[in-house]
C-alpha cells in the first residue's frame, strides 16, 4: 500500500512553524518511513501531485496568492491543519488589519513619509507589477477563506506537538494531546 | 449667553421640584429649548437636582429624542419600518436627501433642519408618514417631500406643513393633526358611546376586593401581549406592602405595526383615564402616570385637556365623585424615543428619571416597582376594557371572546391590504376572517404580534388570535406574495439591534451575530449548517436575556426557519460554492482596495 502524502506551504507566515517541524530531529526519518512529501518547501514540488491525506498550514492569507494555494490545498487534502499564530489568528501580519491598505504601501515605500524607511524611491512608486500578487484589504486567518480540520496554537507549535498530532492523524487515532504540549505561558 | 443657560435651567428644574426622578421632564424641556442637551447644560442640570452629571449624561445618551450635539431646529424624523418601506418611503428619503443636500443623521449647513430616520412611529395605516417635530406628516411621496423642504427653507415651523386635517379629534384645535383614525370596525367594547364615571360610579359602590373580583370574573388579561391575568396583577399589588401605591399606563405603543393605541389616545383617553382612576381605587393609589412616547407628543394638548375635564367633574382630584378619602389624580410622563420603555420595568425607569434599562424579576413591580413602590402598569386598551368591565359587568365581558381569552381585541393591521387601520375584534378570530375584513389579497405571510411575534405562512390562517393560539399586542402586518419574507426578517432584526438596550450580552451581541449571518444567507454566502446556527444561537438569546426584548428578538428569525424554511433553503443552495470553500469569504470585495491602489483588476481572482 502506498504510503500516505503530506504536504505544507507557508503564506504570510515567517517559516518559523516549517523550522519547527524540523525541529522533530532525528525523528524526520521516521515520518519519512510513515509518509511521502507532496507539494511542499521539504522537496520543492511546486505543484500538487495526488491527493493528501494531511496538509499543513502556516501562515494566514495577506495576498491573492495566498488564498489560491489555500483553496489548492483545501480541494487535494483529505485534513487541513492551521499551524501556528499565524495561521490561526493572522498572527503579526495582520498587525496592519488596524491601518488602511494605502497608508500601509506609503509607510513601506514613500520617501515622502519621513516615518518609512530610507528607502531611495524618488518618483514615490508603489510596486506594481502583474506578476506581484495584489494585497488583500485586511490578512485573514485561514478558517475564514476555507474549512480548516484542526488548529495548532503556537508561536510555533513545539515540535512535539506537531509530532504527536501528525502521526495521530496518520494513524487513525484521536489527536488528544497532553496539556504540556499546548500550553504556552 | 451663558447667565441664561443657568437660569433657564434654574426655572425648568425648579418647576419639576428639583426632583431627580423627573429627570425625563428637565432634559426634555432643555432639549426643545435649545435644541440640544450641552455638556454645559448637564453640568448645571447636575447641579440643581443634587446628583452627578453622569446621572444626566446616561439619561441623554440613550434616548433618540435627546442629544448632547446641537440638532437643527426643525428635526425630520422619516419613518423607517417595512410597511413604509412597502409603501415607497426609499423615494421619499431619496427626496429629502436631494432637496436638504444632506445625509440621514445630518443637518444643514445653517442649522436649521436635521434629517433622521426612526423605528415606527405608530402611522403604518398611512404611510409613509414622518415625524417633523410634533407635527405628523402622513401619506408622503417624494413630490411632497420636496414641498416639504421648500415650505421649511422659506419658514421653519413644522406646524404650517400640516395639510387637510384627519377625522374626529385629529381636527380638534387642540390636537390639529392630518392623522386619520382609521377605524375600519366599531366593537362595542371600545368603540361604543361613553359616559364618563359610569364605570368608575359602579367600582366605587363596590369595595376594592369587590373591583378585583370583577376584573377576575372578566377573565380579563394584559392588553400589551404578554396576556397577564389583570386581576391577579391588581390582586398582588393591593396585597403588597407600601404607603403609596402607583398606577402606571403604559402608552409607549412602540412595536413596530402598532398604533390602535394612538386611536384610543385620541378617540377614547376618557375610558383609559377612567380605567386608572378604577385601578386606583382597587389597589389603594393615589397617582397614575401615562407614560405616553414621545411620538405621540402631539396628543399630549388634548389628553392634558380631558384629564382638566375630569379634574373638573371630580372624576379625578380629591374624593373622587364624593367617595370620602379616595384621592386620585394622573399627570402624563413623555418618553422620548425609546422601544425598550415600552418593557413595563424599562418603563419605571424612565419614569424615574432614568436610562430605560430594564430591572431585575424579582422582584415583580407588583412588589417594587415605580420609586420602589408597588405599582401596577398596564397597557392603554387594558384599562380601558376595565372601565367597561366596570360599567356593564364582568359577566357581559366574559361572554364575548374564546375560551381561555375573553372580551375584544383592537387590531392594529397594515401593509398589503385594501382597507389598514384598527379593528375591533373578538379574540378567537381566525387569521383568515381577518384578512378577509381589511380585503387582502394574494396574502403569503402574516407577522402576527409585531417583530417580536410571529410570521405565519398560508397553511396557519385557520390559526385563531388569542393568547392561546397567536398572541398579538394588536400588530398585524399583511404581505402578499412579491414580498420576501427574508428581507421583511432582516428589516425586524435590524430595529431589534437598534433597539437593545445594551444592558446584557446576548441581547446586545446575540442579535448582531443573527443579523449577520441572515446578512449572508441573503447574499448567498450561506452555508449548510446555518440553519442550525441561527436555531440554537436564537434559542439561546432567548433563554439568557433579561427582558422581553432579548427573549423575542430572535422571533422574527425563528418563525421564518420554521414556517419558510424553503426560502430559506432555496437561498442557501443557490449561493453555494466550492465545497470546503467559506462561502462568507469574498475574494473580489477583499481585493477591490488593492485594485484601486495599483489601478488594475487582479490577473488571479
Amino acid at each position: 500500500m502506498a504510503k500516505p502524502k503530506v504536504a505544507t506551504t507557508s503564506l504570510a507566515g515567517c517559516f518559523g512553524c516549517h523550522m519547527s517541524l524540523l525541529d522533530i530531529d532525528d525523528r524526520i526519518l521516521k515520518l519519512v518511513e510513515l509518509v511521502d512529501f507532496d507539494k511542499s518547501p521539504v522537496d520543492d514540488i511546486k505543484e500538487f501531485t495526488g491527493r493528501c491525506a494531511v496538509g499543513l498550514i502556516e501562515g494566514g492569507c495577506a495576498n491573492e496568492e495566498n488564498v489560491r494555494v489555500l483553496q489548492d490545498f483545501r480541494r487535494h487534502c483529505d485534513i487541513l491543519i492551521s499551524v501556528g499564530d499565524c495561521a490561526i489568528n493572522g498572527g503579526i501580519p495582520a498587525m496592519r488589519n488596524a491601518v488602511p491598505l494605502k497608508e500601509c504601501f506609503q509607510e513601506a515605500y514613500s520617501t515622502d513619509n519621513r516615518l518609512g524607511p530610507a528607502v531611495y524611491n524618488p518618483d514615490n512608486q508603489i510596486p506594481n507589477d502583474p506578476e506581484i500578487p495584489l494585497l488583500l484589504d485586511k490578512v485573514y486567518p485561514c478558517h475564514e477563506v476555507v474549512k480548516i480540520d484542526y488548529h495548532l496554537p503556537g508561536c510555533p507549535p513545539p515540535a512535539d506537538t506537531l509530532w504527536e498530532a501528525l502521526v495521530a492523524l496518520l494513524s487513525d487515532k484521536p489527536v488528544a494531546l497532553p496539556y504540556e504540549l499546548i500550553k504556552y505561558d | 449667553m451663558s447667565e441664561t443657560l443657568e437660569s433657564a435651567i434654574r426655572d425648568i428644574s425648579q418647576a419639576c421640584g428639583n426632583d431627580r426622578s423627573r429627570m425625563m421632564d428637565i432634559v426634555e424641556a432643555v432639549q426643545a429649548k435649545y435644541g440640544c442637551v450641552s455638556g454645559e447644560a448637564m453640568d448645571l442640570i447636575a447641579k440643581q437636582v443634587s446628583t452627578h452629571r453622569v446621572e444626566v449624561e446616561s439619561v441623554v445618551s440613550f434616548y433618540a429624542f435627546l442629544s448632547e450635539q446641537p440638532k437643527g431646529k426643525v428635526v425630520i424624523r422619516l419613518c423607517d419600518d417595512i410597511i413604509d418601506e412597502m409603501k415607497g418611503s426609499e423615494s421619499v428619503a431619496e427626496a429629502f436627501k436631494q432637496e436638504l443636500g444632506i445625509d440621514f443623521g445630518e443637518t444643514t449647513p445653517d442649522g436649521v433642519i436635521t434629517l433622521e430616520k426612526t423605528p415606527c412611529i405608530g402611522m403604518c395605516d398611512q404611510a409613509p408618514a414622518a415625524l417633523i417635530n410634533n407635527e405628523i406628516i402622513t401619506y408622503l411621496s417624494s413630490d411632497l417631500a420636496r414641498e416639504i423642504v421648500r415650505k421649511l427653507k422659506k419658514n421653519p415651523d413644522p406646524k404650517k406643513l400640516v395639510g387637510r386635517l384627519g377625522d374626529g379629534n385629529n381636527a380638534s384645535h387642540l390636537v390639529h393633526s392630518m392623522v386619520h383614525n382609521n377605524i375600519r370596525l366599531a366593537g362595542e367594547v371600545i368603540f361604543s358611546e361613553m359616559a364618563p364615571g359610569a364605570g368608575l360610579k359602579n367600582a366605587l359602590a363596590l369595595n376594592p376586593q369587590e373591583v378585583i373580583r370583577d376584573v377576575k370574573t372578566a377573565r380579563l388579561r394584559g392588553r400589551g401581549g404578554a396576556g397577564f391575568p389583570t386581576g391577579m396583577k391588581w390582586d398582588f399589588t393591593r396585597q403588597a406592602t407600601g404607603d403609596k401605591k402607583y398606577v402606571l399606563c403604559n402608552a409607549d405603543e412602540g412595536e413596530p405595526g402598532t398604533f390602535k393605541d394612538r386611536v384610543i389616545l385620541t378617540e377614547k383617553s376618557d375610558l383609559m383615564f377612567e380605567g386608572m382612576a378604577i385601578a386606583g381605587y382597587a389597589i389603594g393609589a393615589d397617582t397614575g402616570i401615562v407614560y405616553l412616547r414621545g411620538e405621540y407628543a402631539y396628543l399630549r394638548p388634548l389628553l392634558e385637556d380631558v384629564l382638566a375635564r375630569r379634574r373638573n367633574d371630580n372624576l379625578l382630584g380629591n374624593d373622587v365623585m364624593g367617595k370620602k378619602g379616595f384621592n386620585f389624580d394622573i399627570r402624563i410622563q413623555m418618553g422620548a424615543g425609546a422601544y425598550i420603555c415600552g418593557e413595563e420595568t424599562a418603563l419605571i425607569s424612565s419614569c424615574e428619571g432614568l436610562r430605560g434599562d430594564p430591572k431585575n424579576r424579582p422582584p415583580f413591580p407588583a412588589q417594587k416597582g415605580y420609586l420602589g413602590c408597588p405599582t401596577v402598569v398596564n397597557n392603554v386598551e387594558t384599562f380601558c376594557k376595565v372601565a367597561r368591565i366596570l360599567e356593564h359587568g364582568p359577566g357581559w365581558f366574559a361572554k364575548m371572546g374564546s375560551e381561555g381569552s375573553s372580551g375584544t381585541k383592537l387590531l392594529s393591521i397594515s401593509g398589503d391590504c385594501a382597507k389598514p387601520g384598527v379593528y375591533e375584534v373578538p379574540f378567537g378570530i381566525k387569521v383568515r376572517e381577518v384578512l378577509d375584513l381589511c380585503d387582502a389579497e394574494d396574502t403569503a405571510a402574516v407577522q402576527v404580534g409585531g417583530p417580536s411575534g410571529q410570521m405565519i405562512g398560508m397553511n396557519q390562517f385557520g390559526d385563531s388570535i388569542c393568547y392561546e393560539h397567536l398572541a398579538t399586542g394588536g400588530s398585524v402586518m399583511v404581505f402578499n406574495s412579491t414580498r420576501d419574507v427574508l428581507t421583511i426578517a432582516r428589516k425586524f432584526m435590524e430595529f431589534f439591534v437598534e433597539e437593545s438596550c445594551g444592558f446584557c450580552t446576548p441581547c446586545r451581541v446575540g442579535n448582531v451575530l443573527l443579523k449577520e449571518k441572515l446578512d449572508d444567507i441573503i447574499e448567498g454566502k450561506g452555508k449548510s449548517g446555518d440553519l442550525d446556527y441561527l436555531e440554537s444561537l436564537g434559542a439561546t438569546i432567548k433563554a439568557a436575556s433579561r427582558c422581553g426584548l432579548g427573549q423575542t428578538s430572535p422571533n422574527p428569525i425563528l418563525t421564518t426557519i420554521k414556517n419558510f424554511r424553503s426560502v430559506y433553503e432555496a437561498k442557501i443552495a443557490a449561493g453555494k460554492v466550492e465545497e470546503g470553500f467559506q462561502p462568507t469569504f469574498d475574494i473580489h470585495a477583499a481585493l477591490q482596495t488593492a485594485e484601486g491602489i495599483a489601478g488594475r483588476k487582479s490577473v488571479h481572482a
